[in-house]
């Protein structure tokens, strides 16, 4: 155990561990936005595709715990490399000046913090029901309804009607951008991997990626808020 | 003064083994006993101080610089020679011996130059091994290159920057041995003075540069490979902390300064560009290999070197020398520069230089080639010129770059002080009076990594281990001398700065002892640099106090002892009455070719201190040359 | 030209306690600087003109001035070594600023590099990190001949782009995090490409490490800021192969046992 402790507390073992939750929190986010564009194909869709991750039970707690530790390890440890990196600087230069980093490396605390409060609001909103009890509330016919008579995608489609939360969610998924494309920019070489030919494919191939799941987010906001996604009638 | 070389017995190639053999060895258990001082750590001092550690005695190292990985010997660009012959183009030890030799103009010891030839191959090896990256062919095997002085290619090289490559490789192997505690490293550390106790070597007075503490070291040997003094010439290629004070100040307790006129003027380096300049930077004599040097035909002749045709240009050196051709050795070439200046045809606002020209380098083989052989030193002239060395030929001229002379060594690199060891550019042993290109790397490490582990051992032996401890009285009584000279400093507070003194100084040592020196300016010289020296100790301006990091009060002391040694250097010119090497007297030529005074003047001179106001003597440790021929150098 | 400085002066060391001691900016003015000085040459003018009104003159390190002792290297505003790209403070010469120009000047700044006095900093903490390991385990003695083990010459190439590292702690400097990733890669690179220097690759990656770890750098967050600054164009390729280095190491390390002797922890 003290091993592994000693890797995680070493600066490239902490370097490590955040390219690698990083990246399993990238799969989340993929499979997360794979699952919700089902909104786009209609009530019965992404309501069944509720009902089926519901039915997993335990397992989908197993899934849930791990994502959790996951992502706090993630915000541990970035935590933790971070005040490091302040400690390292204890004065700072009177003219200071930035050669090539970019914007989106240097706001990785920045976009990380914001985002944790974004998923806290995300959780409250659809997973727990607190901040719109109203749209968690909504209920479908049984054959149709994801759990307990939950209607999602009803929940989804009343949320985004309102502009200020779907412009909200959309505002939100450029931090998610910006932390995406240096999160995955980096992941590579993190790792060790760094080579004249490939690295700047990654470079290019994370741009798109992140680029995918922000923009995937986005519409299926405002698909909702600019009519084309309806509620049942 | 004992100037017995003790060189060993028996045939040139046997000479190092007899030695080795006949040496006196200290056992592995009692090594840890002993301690040496190493003072400086560039090639020589970090490979003596790391060999001698991983042998097993104590090692304290110093250097004035804030780590030992940034001593001089890491600007040497070009290359560093080996009898390997990897080539198949007829080299060997026999050959680069000869060639060393040669190139010192006939006034080296025989015997030490074939133990450096000897040692050269093991010093590739030792580096190969310790990671140096010397180029490589694609075949997987080192590459070489020609350097002056030689028709053989021996020279390895890691780009432009061999010298960095090798010191590194010693730094590590030092640091290793920091690392193992066997080596203690004491950075920002200069030497003010030696400590003799019963006519020995046995310890150190040093200051440490960051708090200004004057402290004491004592050991049971101290090492010297403190580099040479060029910077007596102010502007040199030399860094600015290259200093001649470690040596000085030993030569004042004994030591024997040999042969300071050998001064070695480099023929490529960058010309000066005003009165602000602080340095001069070289551009490696390696760039002779596919650079054409040239100055126009006509004098005063302005027009663009681009609008010279062919047949307007005089290539010099290969009309002169066609054999050597832009290959001639370092004083030949810097000669014939200063020759053609005089003639009116330099080049430049100034008419103080020469073209050394790619273009016919970039046509046969392309700007490709020649950026992956030269491309930091392409790079570093642009930076430095504001100008494009592939579209233009660079502007070069002659500049002061090694100093030959140095603390007089017997064969085992001890000086006449026992107890005293002195390697590499400090001493003034294998190059004779010009050092040919690619040597100085060698030596210093030769020096370092295979001398001195034998010989010091040979002295050690016959010594009490630990005998001297710092708070022997001589410690103390050195030590109130070291702090009342930087008292004596700081108190002047006059009106000239001490670069200033430098400058001054500079200017005297150049223009009457440089490139070509005669009895007049010598002689004006001889009156000037004392003169100077009495203004300096009255009107010297050094800010600041002494317990804390006073830059002005380290550059102030090492002024103080050039101001000494300039004029040692003088004398030793003016008494050397011929032309050799480095050392060119007006009055000894054969239409601007040095001439020999074999008769008169085959020795070695080696200058005895007396004291203040005492006129120094001078002392001769004959040279015989039984293996090679006494021949007038001929590279035609 | 006129230029106009813009100095860090501190007279004592920085401490763990008091980094920052006295030190404060003071503005200097010179009025006839050359273009074709170098940075360095400037700041002798100063010094110059300071001495002769009594006052002291500014430390700064620098030896070799022509870019490969390491020596020097301040900021220049905000820029480690300044504006120009692959130079040292000693290669930057005043072309590079305009007539006028108000130029910040400040020591390194990093917990691990001290300030001594003015602009000179404490960088010992690299050579305790070289002296931890990057270097090959062979004494001075008989090596087999150099041409025995054939290098590639691709890899003799990549081992020497990471052995040009002057160790000047300009990739620190400007690094925002003050890490010493690229520096301590470079020493990882240098001797992963040459097969002398596998053979102990990996106490040398864990132990590299380690000592730059305690030295108290920062971490590196792939902003690639030290590769800008480095004065020898060291890519951050070399950051990616320490990283590989140290998990690989780490990977293949086996618990201590008391059974073996010589363990390298």
């Amino acid at each position: 155990m003290t091993w592994l402790t000693d890797f995680w507390r070493s600066s490239i073992g902490g370097k490590v561990t955040m390219a690698v939750t990083g990246v399993l929190l990238f799969g989340f986010v993929v499979a997360h936005l794979l699952g919700n564009l089902l909104l786009l194909a209609g009530p019965d869709a992404i309501n069944s595709y509720a009902k089926w991750l519901h039915d997993k039970g335990p397992l989908l707690w197993v899934a849930r715990i791990g994502l959790i530790a996951i992502f706090l390890l993630h915000i541990v440890t970035a935590i933790r490399l971070s005040r490091a990196n302040k400690v390292a600087r204890p004065v700072a230069y009177a003219k200071e000046a930035t050669m090539q980093a970019s914007m989106a490396s240097r706001s990785m605390l920045w976009s990380g913090l914001s985002l944790l409060v974004f998923v806290v609001y995300h959780l409250l909103h659809f997973t727990f029901g607190v901040t719109n009890a109203e749209h968690f509330a909504k209920k479908a016919a049984p054959s149709t309804a994801a759990w307990n008579g939950h209607d999602v995608h009803a929940m989804v489609v009343a949320s985004f009607q309102v502009p200020v939360i779907a412009i909200a969610y959309a505002a939100f998924q450029l931090v998610l951008f910006l932390h995406l494309l240096h999160g995955l920019q980096s992941f590579a070489q993190t790792l060790g991997v760094h080579h004249a030919r490939y690295t700047p494919m990654i470079k290019k191939l994370s741009v798109l990626l992140a680029a995918a799941i922000a923009g995937g987010n986005v519409l299926l906001a405002l698909s909702v808020l600019l009519g084309l996604v309806k509620g049942a009638a | 003064m004992n100037l017995d070389a003790r060189i060993p017995d028996g045939p040139l190639e046997q000479k190092w083994e007899n030695r080795k053999f006949e040496q006196k060895l200290v056992s592995p258990a009692n090594k840890r006993k002993y301690k040496v001082l190493v003072v400086g750590s560039g090639l020589a001092g970090a490979s003596a101080a790391a060999s001698m550690a991983e042998l097993g005695y104590q090692v304290e190292c110093f250097c004035f610089q804030d780590s030992p990985r940034r001593a001089h010997s890491i600007a040497a660009q070009g290359g560093i020679n080996a009898a390997k012959n990897y080539r198949n183009d007829g080299d060997s030890i026999q050959r680069l011996f000869y060639d060393t030799v040669k190139g010192g103009d006939f006034r080296a010891r025989e015997a030490n130059v074939y133990r450096l030839a000897q040692l050269s191959v093991n010093i590739i090896d030792q580096a190969v091994a310790a990671g140096v990256p010397f180029a490589r062919e694609y075949g997987g095997l080192l590459d070489n290159r020609s350097f002056g002085g030689a028709q053989v290619s021996r020279t390895f090289y890691a780009r432009g920057q061999t010298g960095q490559q090798l010191l590194l490789g010693a730094y590590a192997a030092l640091s290793r041995q920091i690392g193992l505690k066997t080596v203690k490293m004491f950075p920002r550390t200069e030497m003010l003075d030696l400590v003799l106790v019963d006519g020995h070597a046995k310890g150190i007075v040093v200051r440490d540069l960051e708090t200004g503490e004057i402290r004491s070291h004592a050991a049971d040997a101290v090492v010297l490979a403190t580099g040479g003094y060029g910077p007596v010439f102010y502007l040199s290629t030399n860094a600015k902390g290259c200093n001649v004070t470690a040596t000085w100040r030993a030569h004042k307790r004994g030591a024997g300064f040999a042969n300071p006129c050998y001064t070695q003027i480099h023929p490529t380096c960058i010309p000066v560009s005003g009165d602000h300049q602080s340095k001069l930077t070289l551009m490696s004599e390696s760039l002779r290999n596919d650079g054409r040097i040239w100055v126009p035909m006509k004098p005063s002749d302005k027009r663009k070197p681009a609008d010279i045709p062919d047949a307007e240009r005089d290539y010099y050196l290969e009309r002169k020398y066609p054999s050597y051709g832009n290959l001639a050795p370092r004083d030949i070439a810097s000669r014939a520069a200063m020759t053609v200046c005089e003639e009116g045809r330099g080049i430049g606002d100034t008419g103080l230089g020469v073209f050394l020209d790619f273009r016919d380098s970039i046509q046969r083989v392309g700007k490709q080639a020649i950026a992956a052989k030269y491309g930091n030193l392409f790079h570093m002239y642009a930076k430095i010129t504001a100008e494009d060395p592939y579209a233009q030929p660079m502007r070069i001229f002659p500049a002061v770059h090694y100093t030959m002379g140095g603390l007089w060594v017997d064969y085992d690199l001890q000086s006449n002080v026992p107890g005293l060891f002195v390697l590499g550019e400090a001493n003034f042993s294998d190059h004779g009076s010009n050092r040919l290109g690619a040597s100085a790397l060698m030596q210093g490490l030769a020096d370092g990594y295979f001398v001195i582990p034998y010989t010091i051992g040979g002295y050690l032996a016959g010594q009490k281990a630990g005998a001297i401890k710092p708070d022997h009285p001589e410690f103390g009584k050195i030590a109130a001398g070291v702090r009342d000279m930087t008292k004596r400093l700081l108190a002047i507070n006059g009106k000239r700065t001490v670069d200033d003194f430098h400058k001054a100084l500079g200017k005297i040592m150049w223009s009457k002892c440089g490139m070509s020196r005669n009895e007049k300016g010598l002689n004006e010289a001889l009156r000037e640099i004392p003169a100077l020296r009495a203004e300096f100790w009255q009107d010297v301006k050094v800010v600041g106090s002494e317990m804390t990091m006073n830059q002005s009060l380290e550059r102030a002391g090492r002024v103080a002892d050039f101001l000494e040694f300039g004029e040692l250097l003088c004398r030793d010119a003016l008494e050397r009455r011929e032309s050799c090497g480095g050392h060119f007297r007006e009055e000894w030529q054969d239409g601007g070719e040095a001439k020999r005074d074999d008769v008169n003047f085959c020795h070695v001179a080696v200058w005895e201190h007396r004291g203040e106001g005492q006129p120094p003597v001078r002392h001769q440790e004959p040279l015989a040359f039984d293996n090679v021929h006494l021949a007038v150098r001929s590279y035609k | 030209m006129r230029i106009s400085l813009h100095i860090w002066r501190q007279s004592k060391k920085s401490t763990k306690a008091n980094f920052k001691q006295d030190g404060k900016m003071v503005r200097y003015q010179l009025d006839h600087v050359s273009p074709d000085m170098s940075f360095l040459e400037m700041l002798d003018v100063l010094n110059e003109q300071l001495t002769k009104k009594g006052e002291e003159p500014v430390a700064f390190d620098h030896d070799c001035r022509e870019g490969v002792c390491g020596s020097c290297g301040v900021m220049i505003d905000g820029e480690a070594h300044g504006p120009e790209s692959g130079t040292t403070t000693c290669q930057l010469h005043m072309r590079s600023f305009r007539d006028g120009a108000e130029i910040w000047v400040e020591p390194w700044r990093a917990a691990a590099f001290p300030v001594v006095k003015d602009l000179v900093v404490d960088r010992s903490a690299f050579d305790r990190v070289v002296q931890s390991g990057a270097f090959i385990s062979v004494n001075t003695g008989a090596p087999q001949d150099a041409n025995a083990i054939p290098v590639p010459k691709a890899d003799a190439d990549r081992a020497f782009d990471a052995a040009t590292c002057i160790g000047c702690g300009a990739c620190v400097a400007a690094c925002k995090n003050a890490s010493a990733m690229l520096f301590v890669g470079a020493k990882v690179s240098h001797f992963l490409h040459l097969p002398q220097g596998r053979v102990e690759r990996e106490q040398r990656a864990r132990h590299l490490v380690a000592a730059m770890d305690q030295e108290g750098f920062g971490n590196c967050t792939n902003q690639n800021e030290c590769e800008a600054a480095c004065p020898k164009e060291i890519p951050v390729r070399v950051i990616a192969e320490m990283n590989r280095e140290f998990v690989r190491a780490k990977v293949r390390q086996e618990p201590v046992s008391s059974k073996r002797v010589g363990g390298d922890g």
